[in-house]
């Protein structure tokens, strides 16, 4: 157990690698801040130590000390790590195994750990579909109330209650403070969900800003109005026919009604359930129209009522919608039945000799196969119906008769076929690549292709390396070159376990490989090349040519 | 469109060989009184007999349907899967070709043919296509189908249309199309019908070894084809040529309408009467001049 004061970043990098010894550890801390920092550069480590083996943990260690990473840096590369596959076997490979420094493999990929930090979450959060519950706080022992506003909730009032919004804008900071404003409106929800009528009216007789908030919304009426006006007389209400309006009261809904007939002037201040439903889920189906940061509710308010009015406009400006809603009333009012024929308005396609198609395809297509002369002649003469039925019927029973002859075919002519079958399929080897059908690394066992497409990825990596610190000036740059030299030198004894393995694949028909190999070892050789010249140069070492070992078959 | 669906446990229960093979043999009387060579109608019979046997013997669960395609008709002649009796398998063959000879003569509307005349291709492809949907449509567990056409007439050029649609439901229903070519000449509609749908196509050059060519190659099941080698055409060209000269063009103009090719702008389509429109006319003076303009720059 070890007890330390950890007053730097570079103490910590010391750390790591000591920690990863194994054994447990306790740290102390003169500070809170101090505490986290660290509890967060550990969990980070031992993330990225558990995923790439603990068995080179000095390297790493060594690495950080190098670069002096932040937590975010170190977070960002391991998930990279974690989400591409191909990319953790590469670091493996080379930073794990020493050819490589951390700093070189994410030098060339500083698009990839740029490109993360600017993502945004593509997706809009919708409202919230809870009605806000006048249900508040209240501790049994005071008289008070509590009611909890966030910005959300203000937003979805602002959203519901238009008689509200236009309240704030006209009090706030005017006649009242925002404090106020609510501490009003909170009462006036309050009084609202004792379901006292009499109390609501009498209150709002007194405060006249109340009474903005227990009267009915105007405005609302309004607009339900309008969109009772302007709802498409076309829809179909075939998946309503369910649902029974008539003999269920208040659709279903409960409600706790009183039932007492009150006056007239008391009207005004009721309020119905099944509209405060209908507005909220109106709204929330509508979706977020503004989308203004919801920590100022002036601007939200006055977002809120600039949509509104657009909305207003684009609907009084649009007369189009009246002759839309005609026509499309006049369109499904048809009744097929009743329609007389239609002429249609395309002519009837009418292709006089489809035989042309076939005499200007047939020209090209048989002219490489050649002229087959397999001894098959035709000859031309003229055979009457009957004759060749007849002959036909003759020839069938000739079977039945002697039935399958033994041996079906003479063996030298079945040597000669299946010889002759070999020497075709043998030479198509001359010809893979040609067909766009066919793709070599496809036709390799699936093992073997993953490791022949990661041993060119890694191939790929290193001679990006190798190419970027030519020209050779200083002695880093040197080692740097010896030690990818080396790597990429591994390589090929690698690539020629699998070619033997796959040699035992005695099948004749298979001799695809050879050519991919001779292909493959190409792209090697071309690099190799120039590889071999400038590397003889320097270390005056000759490279094997691969090529020439592998194309035996 | 229905698209037949492999559960995942379907290797487990059907191993991956197991195989439906549709053989189409061309009973044309006029092709086979035409030709001149060693390969007789009742060989080429004893021959395909001998390979449906091996067919049957690979695998318990192969199938093997074969359609006669006559010179007036096609029919079923063999269903592997509807027989009662297994050891009766090449008489009920013989039994029923007999029958559909004598039909296909009772149908013959002419009296004489000059030469091989042609047969009909396109029918047997659709009623082997018909037979692979039902099979598809009858459940998850079904083999997996291959055509394999053993023809030697030639190409009947009224056929092209409905070939070329055969051949397009067959790749999109992913059934390679076989093609063994028994006759003198090449065929075009079998070469791109294997082309397309990634069959073999093959013409043997010792019709004797027949059985020897259709054993080593045609016998081969859609699984093992991922892994064996089979012989394969150079290349084929399927390059047009124009309608009206039967020249080979690379740039030409095509009717909307009926896809028709010409190497000179016509008036009026020669195949669907369709008039043509004014010709783009062949703006040589533009790219000039825009490739001066980067020069200057």
């Amino acid at each position: 157990m070890y007890s330390l004061l950890v007053p730097s970043f570079c103490a910590i990098n010391k750390l790591s690698s000591a920690l990863f010894q194994g054994g447990n550890y306790i740290f102390e801390f003169d500070s809170f801040a101090d505490r986290d920092i660290c509890r967060e550069f550990v969990a980070a480590a031992i993330a990225f130590h558990g995923e790439t083996g603990k068995s080179t943990s000095e390297k790493p260690a060594a690495a950080l000390q190098d670069e002096q990473l932040s937590t975010a840096e170190m977070e960002h590369r391991i998930k990279l790590l974690q989400e591409d596959n191909e990319l953790q076997r590469l670091h493996k490979q080379f930073v794990i195994g020493g050819i490589l420094t951390e700093a070189e493999f994410w030098a060339t990929r500083k698009k990839l750990l740029d490109q993360n930090d600017r993502r945004k979450p593509k997706q809009r959060v919708a409202l919230k579909n809870e009605m806000w519950s006048v249900k508040p706080l209240s501790d049994g022992q005071s008289n008070r109330v509590t009611f909890n506003l966030t910005p959300e909730i203000i937003h979805q009032i602002f959203a519901e209650k238009p008689a509200v919004r236009q309240a704030y804008l006209k009090f706030v900071p005017n006649k009242m403070s925002e404090k106020e404003f609510w501490t009003k409106y909170s009462r006036a929800e309050y009084l609202h969900s004792t379901k006292n009528v009499v109390a609501a009216a009498a209150e709002a007789a007194e405060d006249e800003e109340l009474a903005v908030f227990l009267k009915q919304d105007d405005m609302l009426t309004n607009e339900a109005r309008r969109k009772i006006r302007r709802v498409d007389p076309t829809l179909d209400m075939e998946a309503d026919v369910g649902d029974d309006y008539m003999h269920l009261p208040d659709h279903g809904l409960l409600r706790e009604e009183s039932k007492d007939v009150l006056d007239s002037q008391y009207e005004p201040y009721r309020r119905y359930f099944s509209q405060d439903l209908n507005q909220h889920a109106a709204v929330v189906l509508q979706g977020r129209v503004v989308d203004v940061e919801l920590g100022d509710t002036r601007s939200v308010a006055e977002a809120l009522a600039r949509t509104k009015q657009a909305e207003l406009a684009n609907e009084v400006s649009d007369g189009n919608l009246e002759k839309d809603l005609s026509h499309r009333i006049s369109r499904v009012a048809e009744i097929e039945d009743l329609q007389g024929p239609r002429d249609l308005a395309v002519a009837p396609l009418c292709i006089k000799d489809p035989r042309d198609y076939f005499d200007s395809q047939q020209a090209n297509a048989l002219k490489p196969l050649g002229d087959a002369g397999s001894g098959v002649k035709t000859l031309k003469f003229n055979v009457s119906s009957v004759e060749a039925y007849g002959s036909l019927r003759e020839l069938i029973s000739e079977i039945r008769v002697t039935g399958l002859s033994e041996p079906i075919t003479d063996p030298e002519v079945a040597f000669k076929v299946l010889s002759g079958l070999t020497q075709n399929i043998s030479s198509t080897k001359y010809h893979l690549g040609k067909s766009p059908h066919e793709s070599i690394l496809d036709s390799l066992p699936k093992v073997t292709k993953e490791d022949l497409l990661h041993h060119w990825t890694s191939i790929q990596e290193l001679l990006k390396h190798f190419w970027s610190s030519y020209p050779i000036t200083t002695k880093y740059l040197y080692t740097k070159v010896t030690r990818l030299k080396d790597a990429m030198s591994q390589v090929y004894p690698k690539l020629q376990v699998h070619f033997v393995l796959l040699d035992n694949y005695n099948c004749f028909l298979y001799n695809g490989l050879p050519t991919c190999v001779y292909n493959f070892s190409c792209i090697f050789s071309l690099n190799s090349r120039k590889l071999r010249n400038l590397c003889s140069q320097i270390s005056g070492i000759k490279f094997p040519y691969l090529s020439n070992q592998c194309f035996r078959l | 469109m229905y698209l037949h669906q492999v559960p995942t446990n379907f290797f487990d229960i059907f191993p991956d060989d197991v195989s439906l093979l549709m053989v189409l043999i061309d009973t044309n009387p006029f092709f086979w009184n035409s030709i001149n060579t060693s390969l007789s109608f009742s060989k080429f019979i004893s021959n395909v007999l001998a390979f449906l046997n091996s067919i049957l013997l690979l695998n318990q669960l192969n199938q093997v349907v074969v359609i006669a395609t006559g010179y007036n008709s096609c029919d079923y002649i063999f269903d592997s899967s509807a027989l009662q009796n297994h050891n009766q398998k090449g008489e009920s063959l013989l039994q029923k070709l007999e029958e559909f000879v004598d039909k296909d003569e009772s149908l013959c509307r002419d009296d004489s043919v000059d030469g091989p005349g042609f047969s009909l291709l396109s029918g047997s492809l659709s009623m082997a296509l018909c037979y692979i949907q039902k099979v598809f449509r009858s459940g998850p567990l079904h083999p997996r189908p291959r055509i394999l056409c053993l023809h030697g007439s030639p190409d009947g050029p009224g056929q092209y249309v409905a070939i070329m649609n055969a051949i397009f439901s067959a790749q999109r229903s992913m059934v390679p199309i076989d093609s063994c070519i028994i006759g003198a000449q090449h065929s075009a509609f079998l070469q791109q019908a294997s082309y397309i749908t990634s069959g073999i196509y093959l013409k043997p050059q010792l019709l004797d070894g027949l059985f020897q060519y259709l054993t080593t190659v045609f016998a081969t099941d859609l699984h093992s084809r991922s892994f064996l080698q089979l012989p394969k055409p150079v290349g084929v060209d399927f390059r047009a040529a124009c309608f009206c000269h039967k020249n080979t063009i690379d740039m030409g103009y095509i009717c909307s309408v009926c896809l028709s090719i010409f190497c000179k702008h016509h008036k009026k389509c020669s195949t669907c009467g369709s008039v043509f429109g004014q010709a783009q006319t062949q703006d040589s003076s533009t790219p000039d001049r825009k490739r001066k303009t980067s020069v200057d720059n």
